[in-house]
């Protein structure tokens, strides 16, 4: 028989919910039409696709037109820095427009916004984070200057989770831009936010917000970019000029309708995170209570109720990621994009972290599929898997 | 993602763990790529009678370790020294261009364990 597999990786992706492959496959043979087409069968397609959109505007408490469909967040977020800088300079734009990001955002800001920076189109201020992981108000005030068009701060941390104060930071930007000529743009990356926060667009006062299908329960290959009406940014992929000219591309039909339905199960099932919360405090409660020099890393108390990171004192992370690996149980250290790099975790070491300390860490995202049972089993092989490789190094 | 060699060695180490008084100790790592290897060998006859190690780090660093210790025990200390991160990785099955440098470090924590027993460290 094969043995249970117990998934806690669900920051790095989900697998797709029942219902919503369910809702996807008549879009791959049945209502395949191109959305583009003006026959019956581009209506079908276009209909699944415009219902979509309305589930997502309900979402966000947006207007279906302020839903731009990307292949996913990566592509949301580098479109969106690309886009209100290369729209600056469009406009006659003289003196080199200011970029404001934190320390801990993820590498499809930090890339694009280093990328402009190198080419001398914008000058990026990095703002740091305190030793829980989180960004200072105070410090955003502080660092906008006359020349800051843009600002992006993520809503929730991938690899400790921690929540950042995004209603706040929108509301201080909406008070300065009341008074200012070139306005703001504030965006958030909410791809971790998206199944646990509060992502109404209005509640955040953010003005340009990304999201991706396969963080919740939804296709990989897809995702979105929300932009306010009067935003205005230049495309990023130019072609026949759909999503109303500024995205082109044949539209991800079955993605599309997927992450419709994703979205609409998050909603569904919210009381599902009391859950995973329990469960996950059961973890972490059970971790420190059975392994001794351990230490998590973030904030408690600002953090996803399904993310746990500690970091394991004598152990190297990818060593207890391969040892439970073979147990079946799956974790990671760091970010799975990290996987390949040797390099400490920037966000590890933004919240004050030693490389050594960075190295022996390990992350646990619980889902929706987590049991109380799957706990009590992670728990007793972690304790083994943590004496065994303490054991080889000795220390 | 790795050779069923590494996981053999990874999951059932070889020669692990303290040696006390041993005849030379080379100690390698960088704590920037999370890797600390130690290994201690006594010898006798010019001959590697005895090695053990204790290696914090990934699980190539852990395979490497032990696999090194096999291929060690009993070798002359001239024929030791030669041994390279090719030799090791080969042996391991191969290993991942960006796991490279682990069969390096136990290569040289070899070669500064027998220094370090000929005194020359």
């Amino acid at each position: 028989m094969k043995k249970k597999e117990i998934y806690l990786d669900n920051a790095a992706t989900t697998p797709v919910d029942s219902v919503v492959l369910k809702k996807m496959q008549p879009y791959f043979n049945e209502k395949y039409g191109n959305s583009s087409s003006i026959h019956k069968a581009g209506d079908l397609a276009r209909n699944g696709m415009e219902k979509a959109r309305q589930q997502i505007a309900t979402f966000l408490n947006c207007l279906s037109e302020e839903i731009y469909f990307t292949s996913g967040a990566t592509e949301s977020d580098n479109w969106l820095i690309y886009g209100v800088i290369d729209k600056f300079w469009e406009e006659g734009g003289k003196k080199k427009p200011n970029i404001i990001i934190s320390s801990i955002e993820h590498k499809a800001i930090i890339e694009p916004a280093k990328y402009l920076e190198k080419n001398n189109l914008a000058e990026i201020s990095i703002l740091d984070v305190n030793k829980d992981g989180l960004v200072d108000i105070e410090d955003v005030a502080k660092a906008i200057k006359k020349n800051t068009i843009l600002v992006s701060i993520m809503y929730a941390n991938s690899e400790i989770g921690v929540i950042q104060p995004i209603k706040q930071i929108g509301q201080l930007i909406k008070e300065i831009n009341i008074k200012r000529e070139n306005k703001i743009v504030f965006h958030t990356d909410a791809v971790q936010a998206i199944n646990y926060l509060n992502c109404n667009v209005e509640y955040l006062n953010v003005d340009a917000l990304s999201l991706s299908g396969h963080k919740i329960y939804g296709p990989k290959g897809i995702g979105v970019l929300y932009l306010k009406n009067g935003t205005s940014i230049t495309s990023l992929i130019r072609g026949g000029g759909h999503e109303r000219g500024l995205r082109s591309g044949t539209e991800n039909i079955p993605g599309i309708v997927g992450l419709g339905e994703a979205i609409n199960l998050v909603t569904k099932k919210q009381k599902d995170n009391v859950s995973i919360k329990k469960l996950r405090n059961k973890l972490i409660t059970g971790i420190m209570k059975d392994i001794p020099n351990v230490q998590l890393n973030g904030s408690l108390e600002y953090r996803l109720p399904n993310n746990i990171h500690f970091s394991f004192t004598g152990i190297e992370g990818e060593g207890l990621l391969i040892e439970l690996s073979e147990q079946n149980i799956y974790v990671s250290t760091g970010s799975a994009c990290a996987s390949h790099s040797l390099k400490s975790s920037h966000v590890l070491l933004a919240i004050g972290l030693s490389d050594e300390e960075s190295h022996a860490s390990v992350r646990f995202t619980l889902g929706r599929q987590t049991s109380s049972n799957d706990i009590d089993y992670v728990l007793k092989i972690l304790v083994k898997a943590v004496n065994r490789l303490r054991k080889i190094s000795g220390k | 993602m790795y050779s069923k060699e590494v996981i053999k060695h990874f999951k059932d180490p070889k020669n692990m763990g303290f040696m006390k008084d041993p005849d030379g100790v080379g100690e390698i790592g960088n704590p920037k790529c999370g890797d600390i290897l130690k290994l201690y060998i006594k010898v006798k006859d010019n001959k590697i009678k005895d090695i053990k190690f204790e290696t914090l780090g990934c699980a190539v660093a852990i395979a490497v370790s032990s696999v090194i210790t096999e291929m060690a025990k009993n070798k002359t200390l001239e024929d030791a020294i030669k041994v390279t991160e090719e030799d090791i990785a080969k042996k391991l099955g191969g290993l991942p261009a960006f796991k490279m440098h682990c069969s390096n470090l136990a290569a040289q924590a070899l070669k500064k364990a027998i220094k370090n027993y000929q005194g020359q460290d």
